[in-house]
């Protein structure tokens, strides 16, 4: 093995600087919380030769709040996350979908940039980021720039960032007056486990009418999908049962999962439609109250 | 292979030691340190009998390299016990049988302390799901939680 680097950079430009510069000689791995990369290093499936800590860099461990809009850094851990109350009142669906995620160790640790660039099909906290309309900010060699996390992923393990590019943060939407969110996942035992199906529904309700409406589904195909047709079957109804059933069928349409151990494809074919009403329900109780 | 200097605090003491980039805190610990107080089972962060704090959170020290810890403030089992007296849960610990085999009892205790530093009259769904992440093969889980809440209740007694 020739010799690895661990580096830990202080600003966002230094890390950009060795991150692109080693990773065109080598295998460079960022570091959040490593709750995936450790164990990935352990059973050598990755063995890089450059290890990035972004831990010490202060934007990426931000969190603040300008004006009712969320700016959270990409490696602040689950455990940080829940102790900001306000957080969990503006996005609930969000908080409950990355607390999901492993035990009050891994909570210690894991992050919601992490969940996102580890890039599994299965991440739980992808589609609640994505039904929040929340958009990710990355850094890299030429720049800036903003993506919605749906346009994030490729296909398992794989995403959308460039050579050298990092992700900085994650902004969220000023959340709206009778708005709520709310993630639920399927899996085959009562904790801690990956996702057979997970879905996030985002509503937003005014005179008991639908005018905003975002679902994603994960778990069911190659990366985390928004599902359009939910959205467009459930705007401008009042969640009356033809509308909702036909916002289930979007959802059912836009799976293409693995057959596996955990689920068979007609089985989450299925769940997809359950998960999204149950979750709907739950989005509407809480946009009734806020 | 150059070895990376870290300079860190280990329950209260500053600590410095060499290590390699893929080596983990447990790694260190065990292996160099001689602290062989914090237990190795799955080293995937799934049964928590490696656990620890660093700065004040509970974290798998088998997910963590040991080159983060620098500057750091890091809580084992070995720091537990003070002047020669055991923390209140390692008392209940023994009163209550809680343990068997005892691999996962430093886990168990040091993530059940940073419960009870959090909140000192957890419900016993809290315990569960705070220790959730804490593996016994052993004893069947009761035990353990009674032992939490024993301890819970002595530190409000004694509050």
């Amino acid at each position: 093995m020739s010799e690895v680097k661990f580096i830990s950079p202080e600003t966002i430009e230094q890390a950009v600087d060795a991150y692109s510069k080693s990773s065109k000689e080598g295998n460079t791995k960022i570091l959040a919380g490593g709750t995936d990369l450790l164990v990935q290093i352990r059973s050598g499936i990755s063995q890089p030769d450059t290890i990035i800590d972004i831990k010490n860099i202060k934007e990426l461990k931000e969190i603040s709040n300008d004006n009712g809009s969320y700016t959270i850094g990409a490696a602040v851990a689950g455990a940080v996350l829940d102790e900001e109350e306000d957080f969990g009142n503006n996005w609930p669906g969000v908080l409950e979908a990355l607390k999901l995620i492993g035990s009050e160790q891994i909570q210690g640790r894991a992050s919601l940039g992490g969940n996102l660039c580890n890039a599994s099909p299965a991440g739980d906290s992808v589609p609640a980021l994505i039904a929040s309309g929340a958009t990710v900010k990355i850094q890299g060699p030429e720049g800036e720039r903003k993506m919605p996390i749906e346009s994030f992923h490729v296909g398992p393990g794989k995403t959308n960032l460039k050579n050298g590019e990092i992700v900085v943060n994650f902004q969220f939407p000023k959340k709206q007056k009778h708005s709520g969110d709310a993630y639920l996942r399927m899996i085959p035992r009562t904790e801690m486990d990956i996702a057979v199906v997970g879905c996030a529904v985002n509503v937003t309700i005014e005179n008991d009418k639908c005018v905003d409406a975002r679902v994603a589904l994960g778990a069911v195909a190659p990366t985390a999908l928004l599902i359009e047709d939910a959205s467009k079957a459930l705007i401008g109804s009042n969640f009356e049962k033809k509308a909702v059933e036909k916002a289930a069928l979007a959802c059912e349409a836009a799976c293409n999962p693995i057959d596996d151990k955990r689920g068979t494809i007609s089985y989450r074919k299925k769940v997809s439609k359950v998960l999204f009403k149950r979750a709907l329900e739950k989005a509407i109780e809480r946009a009734k109250r806020g | 292979m150059a070895k990376i200097q870290v300079k860190t605090k280990i329950n209260g003491e500053e600590t410095e030691f060499l290590c390699q980039p893929y080596d983990t805190v447990l790694d260190v610990l065990r292996r160099d340190l001689n602290m062989t107080g914090t237990k190795e089972v799955c080293s995937t962060g799934d049964c928590g009998a490696c656990s620890i704090t660093m700065d004040g959170r509970l974290v798998c020290s088998c997910l963590v390299l040991a080159a983060e810890t620098e500057d750091k403030n890091i809580e084992t089992i070995e720091g537990m016990a003070k002047n020669g007296k055991f923390n209140v849960l390692q008392k209940t610990f023994l009163e209550h049988a809680a343990l068997q085999c005892g691999i996962c009892t430093p886990g168990m205790l040091v993530a059940a302390k940073s419960l009870l530093e959090k909140n000192t009259n957890p419900t016993e769904t809290e315990i569960r799901y705070w220790l959730a992440g804490n593996l016994c093969r052993c004893t069947g889980y009761d035990k353990i939680v009674k032992a939490v809440q024993a301890a819970a209740e002595e530190i409000r007694e004694n509050a």
